[in-house]
């Protein structure tokens, strides 16, 4: 089971790979997350799904090496297996059209906002989706979202790869040119924080995915509370999506270095 | 129920009644549970405390039950395990036979002789409560007839012939255990789903080893494979299978056991703070991801000041981690007196000899962190007993004025559990209380969607193993009748 049928190097910390889990790829909805485990004794890692195949039974995942059992992930190659991916997990996205949805992503959150530009687009909505990253390797899927957004916006630290600057600066070009009725933001958690005062200046609808520790996924541990609207809620099972403007990012980043 | 060569009116039960009298039964003191050394159990986590009875303190027990015409302690098992036709099996040294005696009641005999609260069930209503004595050490008669049944080898469980009904079961905790079981013997054919990565639920990421060893567990789960039961890991039935799907897949019953997985939290300043976390976050991590054990990757907090809020079960198993984790001082904070503690006796006794104090009529009102955002200390209210409250106990009620600040670096918050919302979030039509349990006919347990049956915590919100094991039983038994006619 959840055995590996491709591995593809994205950049020299992000991996892809396309996993079987037939049960997993048929019920999946944009927004949905997995818990893997690399192998026995290894801890529980939450990822979310990037893409699925329900013809091929698989799931790709894609996964940036930062720690330890992350860093135990890639180091598996084209036909060894997971020990466990369980899921879907999370709520699924709340798909509708509004118009004109700005999809903005950072690092690896661009995974996860792919199958949310998809079906973004599918509702109907006009798709601007602004990627951005430190440098020009680290920027992931440009080919995989195109076909879905009708532009997208790369936005680069040092500028060796579209335009130079932060991904708030992406967005708020954007913002100043046409109205935006929605703002997804899925990536490191000072990005979505930034991302989220921008948008709250021009009251723009904004949300949010976070990915916060856990350990079971299930909200059996409350590993994962983040405070919403003043309010203690659970990533695993009321999120991972939240309103933006409600979440409290200061805490969710003291929160992720709890075992730094 | 008894097997027909067990019976009251058996030949070798009527003459074991006639060879002592009631007097002589009653002069024999109750046997003593040997536990290890308190200094030397705080070093270990898989080690048991409880290390068992012999088989010559076992024959000696079971000497002392009177083997009463109307025997009440059956009355107080929630899964009326025919008690003293199984003692007086271990009395003539046919320990065998009181295995299967047992087995025909319950899936987890070896489970239930370590952690149900025996005091405040089958032992409660033991005959010799009436003569001023202590009761039959019916939980340790248990445990060693399971735990020799395991050692010897012994047990005879066979798959029974198949009816060709498939049943699933959601979770594999006490309640679906007990359900799989009791279904298997039926001769259905009975698939338990699983969202972990191990078979159990509570019996492996909650109770920890040195009150259940894993070992223990798994020999029970075995005995439910050999019976033909089926297991399938990392599928969350409503999320992984939708459960509409499992009626296109064949099966023809749902019994839904997925447990109380929503820890409470009271919602005080400070509770997000690193350090501050839920019993089942912290017991998980130890128990299920073996954290702080070489060969895990799992992190844990390591706290050298340690307080366990809460005066449950939950909160003892939290707080005799801690100690065996290294703090150096771990306390229960617990906003009643000690009398009202809901945790076992047993557990309290156990904690106070491994060192673990307790702060009675207190109740935390926040927590303070450091810079970087570490809890590093707790404001404390101090509390005295007023009227008794809905639960009939005395309503712990503040002292005004009376706060003080005690430097903790990590807090395990053990006030109860909610019920997970997974499943009744994925069924259409299922009708579920206000706290979130799903609503079911007390003797059938089948819930307002025809066909899905639940029990335990899903439906108590919180309670004991052999409670949730009582359900699964009793959907067994409902699922089955319904299913033949």
């Amino acid at each position: 089971m959840f055995k590996i049928l491709d591995k593809e190097h994205f950049s020299e910390n992000v991996v892809k790979f396309v996993v079987e889990a037939p049960l997993i790829a048929r019920s999946r909805k944009p927004g949905h997350f997995v818990i893997v485990r690399a192998c026995e004794g290894g801890e529980r890692i939450p990822l979310t799904i990037a893409d699925a195949d329900v013809k091929a039974d698989t799931i790709t995942l894609i996964v940036q090496q930062v720690g330890v059992s992350t860093r135990k992930i890639c180091a598996l190659n084209i036909g060894d297996s997971f020990t466990d991916v369980a899921g879907p997990l999370g709520k699924a996205t709340h798909i509708e059209k509004v118009g004109t949805v700005v999809c903005c992503g950072g690092g690896v959150g661009v995974a996860p906002l792919l199958p949310i530009i998809k079906a973004m687009k599918q509702a109907g909505n006009r798709v601007v989706t602004v990627l951005a990253a430190r440098t020009k390797d680290l920027i992931i899927l440009e080919q995989e979202v195109a076909p879905w957004s009708d532009e997208v916006v790369i936005m680069t630290d040092d500028g060796s790869y579209g335009r130079k600057g932060l991904v708030t600066e992406g967005v708020e070009s954007v913002i100043q040119r046409e109205p935006v009725n929605l703002v997804v933001t899925i990536g490191p958690a000072v990005m979505m924080k930034f991302v989220s005062i921008l948008t709250r200046k021009y009251s723009i609808p904004t949300m949010c995915s976070l990915n916060t520790i856990m350990v079971d996924g299930t909200g059996m541990c409350g590993a994962c509370r983040v405070s919403v609207d003043g309010k203690t809620k659970f990533v695993c099972i009321d999120g991972p999506e939240f309103d933006a403007h409600k979440v409290n990012f200061d805490e969710m980043i003291m929160r992720l270095k709890a075992y730094n | 129920m008894s097997t027909e060569k067990s019976g009251r009116n058996a030949g070798w039960r009527t003459e074991l009644r006639s060879a002592m009298n009631a007097k002589e039964r009653g002069a024999i003191p109750r046997v003593r549970m040997p536990e290890l050394d308190p200094a030397y159990r705080v070093t270990t986590f898989t080690e048991e405390v409880n290390s068992g009875i012999s088989a010559e303190q076992a024959v000696l027990e079971a000497t002392r039950c009177m083997d009463c015409p109307d025997p009440q302690c059956v009355t107080g098992c929630p899964v009326h395990i025919d008690i003293p036709g199984f003692i007086k099996n271990v009395q003539r040294g046919d320990f065998a036979e009181a295995a299967t005696t047992i087995r025909l009641s319950s899936a987890l005999p070896a489970v239930c002789g370590r952690v149900c609260p025996q005091e405040k069930q089958c032992e409660s209503k033991c005959i010799y409560h009436k003569m001023k004595k202590e009761p039959v050490a019916i939980g340790y008669l248990e445990r060693f007839t399971a735990d020799t049944e395991r050692l010897t080898g012994t047990k005879k469980t066979e798959k029974p012939a198949s009816n060709g009904i498939k049943v699933a079961v959601a979770g594999s905790g006490p309640a679906g255990l007990s359900f799989a079981g009791d279904m298997a013997r039926r001769g259905f054919e009975v698939t338990v789903f699983e969202a972990l990565h191990e078979i159990g639920g509570v019996l492996k990421y909650g109770i920890p080893e040195f009150r259940l060893p894993n070992v223990i567990v798994d020999s029970e789960i075995e005995a439910l494979q050999t019976l033909g039961v089926k297991f399938v890991k990392d599928c969350l039935i409503g999320k992984t299978i939708p459960c509409d799907e499992l009626t296109a897949m064949g099966f023809k019953g749902l019994f839904v056991a997925s447990g109380a997985g929503l820890p409470r939290f009271m919602g005080i300043p400070g509770e997000n703070l690193i350090g501050v976390m839920s019993s089942n976050e912290y017991l998980t991590r130890v128990n299920l991801m073996g954290a702080g054990r070489p060969g895990y990757d799992t992190p844990v907090a390591h706290g050298k000041v340690a307080a366990i809020i809460g005066g449950g079960n939950t909160a003892m198993d939290s707080v005799r981690t801690a100690r065996r984790m290294g703090a150096e001082k771990a306390f229960v904070v617990y906003r009643r007196s000690e009398e009202e503690m809901p945790a076992r006796i047993e557990e309290v006794k156990h904690a106070k000899e491994e060192g673990v104090e307790f702060l009675t009529l207190h109740n935390p009102v926040e927590y303070l962190g450091d810079e970087k955002g570490h809890v590093r200390a707790m404001r404390v209210q101090r509390m005295e007993l007023g009227e008794p409250d809905d639960s009939g106990r005395r309503a712990p009620v503040p002292v005004e004025g009376a706060i003080e600040e005690i430097p903790v670096d990590m807090v395990i918050v053990s006030v109860g559990v909610s019920p997970n919302p997974l499943i009744p979030d994925s069924v259409e039509g299922l009708a579920v209380s206000r706290r979130g349990t799903i609503e079911v006919n007390d003797t059938t347990m089948e819930s307002s969607v025809h066909g899905l049956y639940a029990g335990g915590d899903i439906v108590r919100g919180g309670a004991t193993v052999i409670l949730a094991m009582g359900d699964g039983k009793r959907a067994a038994e409902a699922m089955a009748e319904a299913l033949f006619s």
